[in-house]
């Protein structure tokens, strides 16, 4: 009797009872572990702690802010106010040089940060030169410094005495001392400077990267047939390294649109002389964190927020990510 | 023929030139730097930072404060930056791994799509995101606490990415062996393929650490209290309005390069490997 009854509960007829009318509780708890080690649960379990978080803290939030950015927020109060933010933003004269200010430096790190790594990498890549390992070392050693040491650094580089290493250097070419982080030309260029000094070493390793997928038989067939350096990079290098230069341009407007801790450090907090170093981040943060009107930061962020969605997705669409992702 | 010769010789001259001025700007401030560690923090504030050699200026005063009992703050700080950079590599590295296999491995709908929108909402700069973060963290009354610096940043895109490509690399069979032999898809992942990722751990326990180790903004904002501070925000609040540390800030701003830079001298290929990752998408 014992032995039938255990065989009638193995029996497919029993284990089909029980899933369908949920007879013992004890059933379902296992059918449910086993859901949970199957291979349909298993990749959701493995992102889940992921999704969350990506929820919580990115997807939320954004949202939010989009929320308050059509509102006047004060101390918890939120009054709807539709459109105005963003039309006061437009009118906005400190705004305006925020934005200024920092499409000339995202467009001057373009001009610096992405010809001269090129050629850089190229220099290296084409073995006229011995010991380019020391050479990339250096290079490299300013990505590893903090920005806030980085900052602090070239703030007292660009001091304004007599004694200050770039006014040393201009009194060595007969030149006279200048307040370097007083004046709007001066300032702009410190800041490129330190944005020089910290990234040209890592976008120089991603063209060196870049170059390494490109065969030598093409330059060794290139110099056969006569092809000098210059013409070697204007006929292989440069079309070659598309993929990498459209990594590196993203990034760095990336990096430019978003610039504010170089400033913030340089300046030795967010207001410089005149505003001549605040960026559209910096003005976000002077809005939301200093002034606390979070309605009108928003409205800030949200713009900066779409400019930049534009371009990630503008890179995608050109390295035909998407063409690539639907395929797999 | 010989005028090749030249040519090749005058190139060679011109490139040594560009890299060794290039090298030359690059290595001047951080000579600079060190220079500074042995003069008065007063100097800072009245010449700022030059090359000048004056012996009878220069001093060991600051390395004995660094060293002796009156620069606690900063070494509470130096802790908390290694305890927060530890943390934020490990629980980064896991769950990374695990998002990566979860895509690498398996087939489920809308996987590409779910991918494809992860990484355009993580390529999003945590600046223009700072703002309405520092106020999910307020609401959810995490402030002032470490959960509030780490929890945010679970997961990294660009290690997500770089460890889904590795995975991609691993043979199929082995999953199914392990199927076979009864393991069940999380004793599979942990068991077999983990270890197997281990090689691609280094570069991205690097790159982590170092984003980790240098990260001001977000635990400026996160972060109130002094005993809790990491050193990049200790450093920060040595200069204020309303005076200067100099003698700690220069002499401390070095101690903080030391050893990431011995780190990146012993194990370079890492760093680079890890740095360029996001590039070589292939």
């Amino acid at each position: 009797m014992e032995e039938r009854w255990v065989d009638w509960k193995q029996s497919t007829l029993f284990q089909n009872q029980v899933h369908e009318f949920g007879v013992e509780c004890f059933e379902t708890e296992e059918s449910m572990k086993k859901f949970f080690y199957s291979t349909k649960a298993a990749p959701f379990v493995f992102i889940c702690p992921f999704v969350l978080t990506v929820v919580v803290f990115w997807l939320l939030p954004i949202g939010k802010s989009v929320m308050m950015s059509f509102q006047n927020v004060l101390q918890g109060q939120e009054e709807w106010i539709g459109l105005r933010n963003y039309r006061q933003l437009l009118n906005d004269r400190v705004f305006r040089i925020a934005v200024g200010n920092t499409f000339k430096f995202t467009i001057g790190m373009l001009l610096l940060l992405i010809p001269l790594p090129m050629v850089l990498a190229c220099i290296i890549n084409s073995r006229i030169l011995k010991y380019t390992k020391i050479f990339k070392t250096i290079y490299f050693i300013p990505a590893l410094t903090s920005v806030v040491v980085a900052g602090t650094v070239f703030r007292l580089i660009f001091g304004e005495g007599d004694r200050a290493l770039m006014n040393q250097v201009l009194q060595l070419f007969g030149g006279e001392s200048v307040k370097w982080l007083r004046l709007r030309t001066t300032g702009y260029a410190a800041l490129l400077i330190l944005a020089c000094w910290r990234w040209i070493g890592v976008n120089m390793m991603y063209y060196i990267a870049g170059l390494q997928n490109i065969p030598a038989e093409l330059y060794e067939s290139a110099s056969i047939d006569g092809a000098n350096g210059f013409r070697q990079l204007v006929g292989i290098s440069i079309p070659l390294l598309k993929p990498t230069t459209t990594y590196v341009l993203t990034i760095s407007i990336n990096a430019g649109l978003s610039m504010f801790i170089e400033s913030y450090m340089l300046w030795k907090g967010n207001n410089s002389p005149g505003n001549i170093g605040l960026t559209i981040v910096g003005y976000l943060y002077r809005q939301g964190i200093e002034k606390n009107a979070m309605g009108y930061a928003s409205a800030v962020g949200i713009l900066l927020l779409l400019v930049v969605l534009a371009i990630n997705m503008t890179q995608l669409y050109l390295t035909g990510f998407f063409r690539k992702e639907e395929s797999v | 023929m010989k005028k090749y010769g030249t040519s090749l010789a005058v190139r060679r001259m011109e490139s040594w030139l560009l890299f060794m001025m290039i090298a030359l700007f690059i290595m001047v401030p951080l000579y600079a730097l060190f220079l500074a560690t042995f003069k008065d923090g007063k100097d800072m504030i009245q010449y700022g930072l030059n090359l000048s050699l004056e012996w009878d200026r220069m001093h060991l005063k600051n390395y004995g404060m660094l060293f002796s009992g009156s620069a606690q703050r900063y070494w509470i700080w130096y802790r908390n930056s290694m305890l927060l950079t530890v943390a934020q590599v490990a629980i980064t590295l896991l769950i990374s791994a695990c998002v990566a296999y979860g895509f690498a491995a398996y087939e489920f709908p809308f996987k590409n799509l779910a991918f494809v929108f992860v990484l355009i909402i993580m390529s999003i700069p945590f600046e223009i995101l700072m703002l309405p973060l520092y106020q999910q963290i307020n609401d959810m009354k995490m402030s002032d606490t470490y959960t509030a610096v780490l929890l945010p940043f679970l997961a990294h895109a660009s290690t997500i990415f770089f460890f889904r490509q590795y995975i991609s690399g691993i043979p199929a069979q082995i999953r199914e062996a392990g199927r076979i032999d009864g393991a069940t898809e999380y004793g599979i992942f942990f068991k077999l393929i983990f270890p197997i990722m281990k090689p691609s751990f280094a570069a991205m326990a690097i790159m982590n650490g170092m984003n980790s180790w240098n990260n001001f903004l977000w635990p400026l904002l996160a972060l109130r209290s002094d005993t809790k501070y990491t050193l990049p925000i200790g450093l920060n609040t040595l200069i204020t309005p309303y005076g200067n540390n100099y003698d700690l800030l220069i002499v401390g701003s070095f101690f903080a390069i030391i050893p990431i830079v011995i780190l990146f001298l012993a194990f370079q290929k890492y760093f680079i490997e890890g740095m360029t990752a996001g590039a070589v998408k292939g």
